[in-house]
């Protein structure tokens, strides 16, 4: 694996939030004042069940270099059981990226209480910092939709 | 084309002071779409709303981005301004840009960057917003309640008090539930049945107030405000109609040896039967597995004594439909089975019982008629052993996790009757720890200790064994002497951990309510919505929810009341309109949707189509109840031919988001 | 206290001592109760407290008969003759730490000793 040394470059990182749990622990880590880095934009889904592994799929193809899921914590959902679908969803996607040559580190899935700020901004540095080392992302991306 | 404004806010100095709001307002503007777009310093105050409202009738917009903190704070502030205004509300969205943005950031041109790339996002999205109208429901006024114990039966007076009608559904043939069994309540001591009788005979005299007894919910369908409920009414073999409550049946029944479960099986009943003297309804039940006559058709006794003729050996089964606005659980608890607690010697030695069949040991209408002796020789004890903690507190393979909460209370409260009754009776408790928290509680024990000398022993008991004496030898440890006893007891009392009753699961299944792993019903939120269910319209009380003691269980009674007349005073409720939908003409029924949905919102019909060549085929499509999602989006993605989509968060508007992000 | 005998003692016998509630219905259903010196529940409650050379020259070590009701009974699970007897090995492991020599056994053989102290006792010896 090659790792990238240029501290300059600066990963695109997408992150999906639900809307209960991760969505708000982001709003705490502001609120807060907790720092991480600006490479990360945050979508609002309802349920982290709501991630459709095209999202992920189109993100990278756009040219994203890292997506993070973020949703209640097991058996907190806030519909029941829709974290349980997505773990088991995206287990099977990130294990077909990485059949497919997509690093490991670019994809997470992680469970964010709405509590935990601290936690929200402490896993955004980590992985921006783990996307950072891969470099930018050039399997999955689909050079026609570069910017001219 | 789409006619879009963007208002960016300062918030004072919070968003101006790290992200560079004139440059968003104005790289904004230029995005496709955007006719007007403003940077302002509070927008969420009245001028800042006002600007947003004229901008909308002025420009005549048809979407509106406001780049502000975050949508959990003000989204409804400019959902309700852009209403006002003449825009569907739906057509809003917010671009955080403080919580997500400048308060984490420090670098103003970076923040100012990812600033107007999370405006382009909403932007983005906003163009694909779809107006919505929140849907609305009507609401039966009319609650069921399921289970008929002291949760139950305060809950339907509350309800009723109110002014709506309630239906009590007890899978018993009497309601009164465990309380019924009980002698003396703690801290006070006064008599049980002193307190509740009066309330069961309340219930049944309520002219709003309908009890289906020997009654069980067979099924439930429908949704908050609209439950249709088939409900099972058992064969009791008496027409409840007529039976006046005589007792003649239930003296001259030849078959006199049926185990009496109100008595704990301690003592016998007649096949046919009242379960107590102030059972409400007061109707006597033919137990089938006992009679004669229904078992071989030899008999007949009951039907010749009864004087209004009530029997009717040839009743079936029953079932009644009901529509409801509101659903309660209240189907309590009950003592585990102490089966596989062999060191206890429960099922070798008579004179080994629980709790509850001490309670029927001691109470005047029970067994001895409120005499203590011992079950199995009659005889009077002199030493009595009481163990806490049999089967609570344990590990998952031993029995239960929890502490049941009500058995140092009850304990006590045995250990003080014992000994202000039978003062030459020396009593034995063995306890982990003594959880005594409640009014008066705590005094209650140590009045125990103090006042009525009973020997509180810290430790537990590890083997009972009964000698061949008749005696029960006991043996101990005690921890703080740290020695091992030997007490020579003539009985002992198993304080059982208690359980959810085995009707919450399936009844849980039905009513798509959460449970946790054992079996107890899971409150929406464990501190703020302690009384209710995630599902909407269905509401907990008493035990069915955790351990409790009366005291408790009444004031969450009342509380589920108070929740469930809420919902019946709504004559409609307004629902989220973003749910999921379905495209019917991309729909194939595989039902992938049905299996993930967590509420039951998805259903099938079988709809007609017009084909091209003009012939009309019958396909079966999804169909999403919009009452009843709650808008997750889990079947978007289960749905393997994309005929699924979330209003408000829909796969185009999702992806939308993603390409202005990633542009 | 000394970590590393705490966790050898817990490792060799993959016990969790801090699932301990103390309710004591281990050494109450103790059978060698009053010949010990420390009983069951001491022995989880020391070795959770790393006071384990202690319990390593106490005879108590040799008056448990692995007899297993204490782990049967335990309503937390906790495996009280499990720790007893990792201390047991503790004791053993170190070298020249034999308390009996495997001669002196078959005098001791006794044809009411339960097979489980026997082969306890044998376990002793097999390094």
């Amino acid at each position: 694996m090659q790792v990238n040394d240029n501290k300059d470059f600066q990963p695109l990182i997408v992150a999906f939030c639900c809307n209960w749990c991760s969505y708000a622990g982001a709003d705490l880590s502001g609120t807060n004042r907790l720092n991480y880095p600006t490479n990360v934009k945050i979508i609002r889904v309802p349920c982290s069940c709501r991630v459709n592994p095209m999202f992920i799929l189109r993100a990278f193809q756009r040219g994203a270099d890292g997506v993070i899921l973020c949703g209640c914590h097991p058996g907190d959902c806030h519909y029941t059981s829709g974290n349980y679908f997505t773990r088991r969803r995206m287990t099977l996607l990130f294990s077909m990226l990485d059949f497919l040559g997509i690093e490991r580190d670019r994809t997470r899935v992680e469970w964010v209480s709405a509590a935990e700020g601290a936690k929200f901004a402490a896993t955004m540095n980590e992985f921006t910092e783990a996307v950072r080392k891969l470099g930018p992302n050039r399997r999955l991306e689909d050079l026609r939709c570069r910017k001219q | 084309m789409q006619r879009i404004g963007v208002f960016v806010c300062h918030c004072g100095t919070n968003i101006a002071a790290t992200v560079d709001v004139k440059t968003v307002a104005e790289t904004l503007g230029h995005e496709p779409g955007v006719v007007i777009s403003q940077d302002y310093q509070y927008m969420c105050s009245e001028s800042g709303q006002n600007l947003v409202k004229n901008a909308i009738k002025e420009h005549n917009l048809t979407g509106v981005v406001i780049c502000s903190c975050s949508p959990r704070m003000h989204e409804n502030t400019f959902r309700k301004a852009a209403a006002a205004a003449g825009l569907n509300p739906y057509l809003v969205e917010i671009a955080n840009i403080r919580e997500q943005c400048s308060w984490i950031h420090k670098d103003i041109a970076t923040a100012t960057e990812k600033a107007i790339i999370l405006g382009r996002a909403a932007v983005a999205k906003v163009h694909l917003n779809a107006p919505l109208t929140a849907g609305e429901s009507p609401v039966v006024k009319r609650a069921l309640v399921i289970g008929g114990g002291i949760a139950g039966i305060q809950t339907a007076l509350d309800i009723a008090e109110a002014g709506f009608d309630v239906d009590i559904v007890e899978k018993n043939p009497t309601i009164g539930g465990k309380m019924a069994q009980i002698d003396k309540t703690f801290p006070t001591l006064d008599c049980a049945a002193c307190i509740l009788t009066p309330k069961m005979v309340e219930a049944s005299q309520n002219e709003h107030i309908t009890i289906h007894s020997f009654s069980e919910v067979a099924e439930v369908k429908g949704f908050v405000g609209n439950f249709q409920v088939k409900i099972k009414k058992k064969a009791r073999f008496v027409d409840e109609t007529k039976c006046t409550g005589c007792g003649l049946c239930t003296e001259k029944c030849p078959m006199k040896k049926v185990p009496n479960e109100f008595n704990m099986g301690l003592d016998n009943r007649t096949a046919i039967y009242i379960p107590f003297a102030q059972a409400v309804p007061k109707v006597a039940t033919i137990d089938p597995n006992y009679c004669m006559m229904l078992k071989n058709g030899k008999c007949g006794v009951c039907s010749k004594v009864c004087s209004v003729g009530a029997i009717d050996y040839k009743q079936q089964d029953r079932f009644i439909e009901e529509k409801y606005g509101a659903i309660v659980v209240a189907t309590g608890f009950n003592p585990i089975k102490l089966d596989k607690y062999d060191e206890f010697a429960y099922n070798q030695c008579p004179d080994v019982v629980t709790s509850l069949e001490l309670e029927r040991l001691m109470n005047a209408a029970g067994p001895n008629g409120g005499t203590l002796l011992r079950p199995s020789d009659k005889t009077h004890p002199h030493t009595i052993v009481f163990v806490q903690c049999v089967g609570s507190r344990c590990d998952d393979s031993k029995g239960k996790p929890y502490c049941s909460k009500i058995c140092c209370m009850y304990t006590a409260k045995h250990a003080m009757l014992i000994r202000e009754k039978y003062p030459d009776t020396e009593v034995y408790v063995f306890y982990i720890d003594v959880r005594t928290p409640g009014k008066n509680f705590d005094e209650f024990y140590r009045r125990a200790v103090e006042q009525y000398n009973v020997h509180y022993i810290k430790g537990m008991v590890g083997k009972v064994t009964p000698k061949s004496d008749g005696k029960i030898d006991v043996q101990a440890s005690d921890l703080l002497a740290n020695e091992q006893l030997h007490i020579n007891a003539d009985m002992v009392v198993l304080a059982a951990a208690i359980e959810p009753d085995k009707t919450a699961r399936p009844l849980a299944t039905m009513l798509t309510t959460q449970m946790d792993t054992n079996d107890f019903f899971t409150e929406a939120h464990p501190k703020l919505r302690p009384v209710e269910s995630a599902t909407a319209g269905i509401f907990l009380s008493g035990a069915c929810q955790g351990p409790k003691d009366i005291p408790e269980t009444v004031a969450q009674a009342s509380a589920a009341a108070a929740k469930a007349i809420g919902l019946l005073c709504k004559n409609s409720i307004t629902c989220n309109p973003c749910v999921a939908h379905s495209d019917e003409l991309m729909c194939n029924g595989c039902s992938s949707c049905e299996k993930v949905c967590p509420y039951g919102a998805i259903t099938y019909i079988d709809k007609e189509f017009r084909m091209p060549d003009r012939t009309t085929k019958v396909r079966r499509v999804a169909s999403v109840n919009p009452a009843v999602c709650q808008g997750c989006g889990a079947c978007t993605v289960a749905c393997p031919s994309g005929a699924m989509d979330l209003n408000g968060f829909s796969n185009s508007q999702i992806m939308a988001e993603v390409d202005a992000i990633c542009k | 206290m000394n970590k590393n005998l705490k966790e050898q003692v817990l490792r060799s016998s993959g016990a969790n001592v801090l699932k301990c509630m103390r309710c004591g219905k281990c050494s109450a259903t103790c059978p060698s109760y009053d010949e010990m010196e420390y009983h069951p529940h001491q022995f989880v409650y020391m070795v959770e407290k790393g006071d384990i050379e202690t319990l390593m020259k106490s005879e108590s070590l040799y008056r448990c008969l692995t007899c297993f009701a204490c782990v049967d009974r335990c309503p937390r699970g906790v495996e009280p003759a499990k720790v007893v007897e990792a201390v047991r090995l503790a004791a053993v492991r170190q070298q020249g730490g034999n308390r009996l020599s495997p001669d002196m056994i078959p005098d001791m053989l006794d044809e009411d000793l339960p097979q489980q102290a026997i082969v306890t006792a044998l376990r002793k010896y097999a390094k």
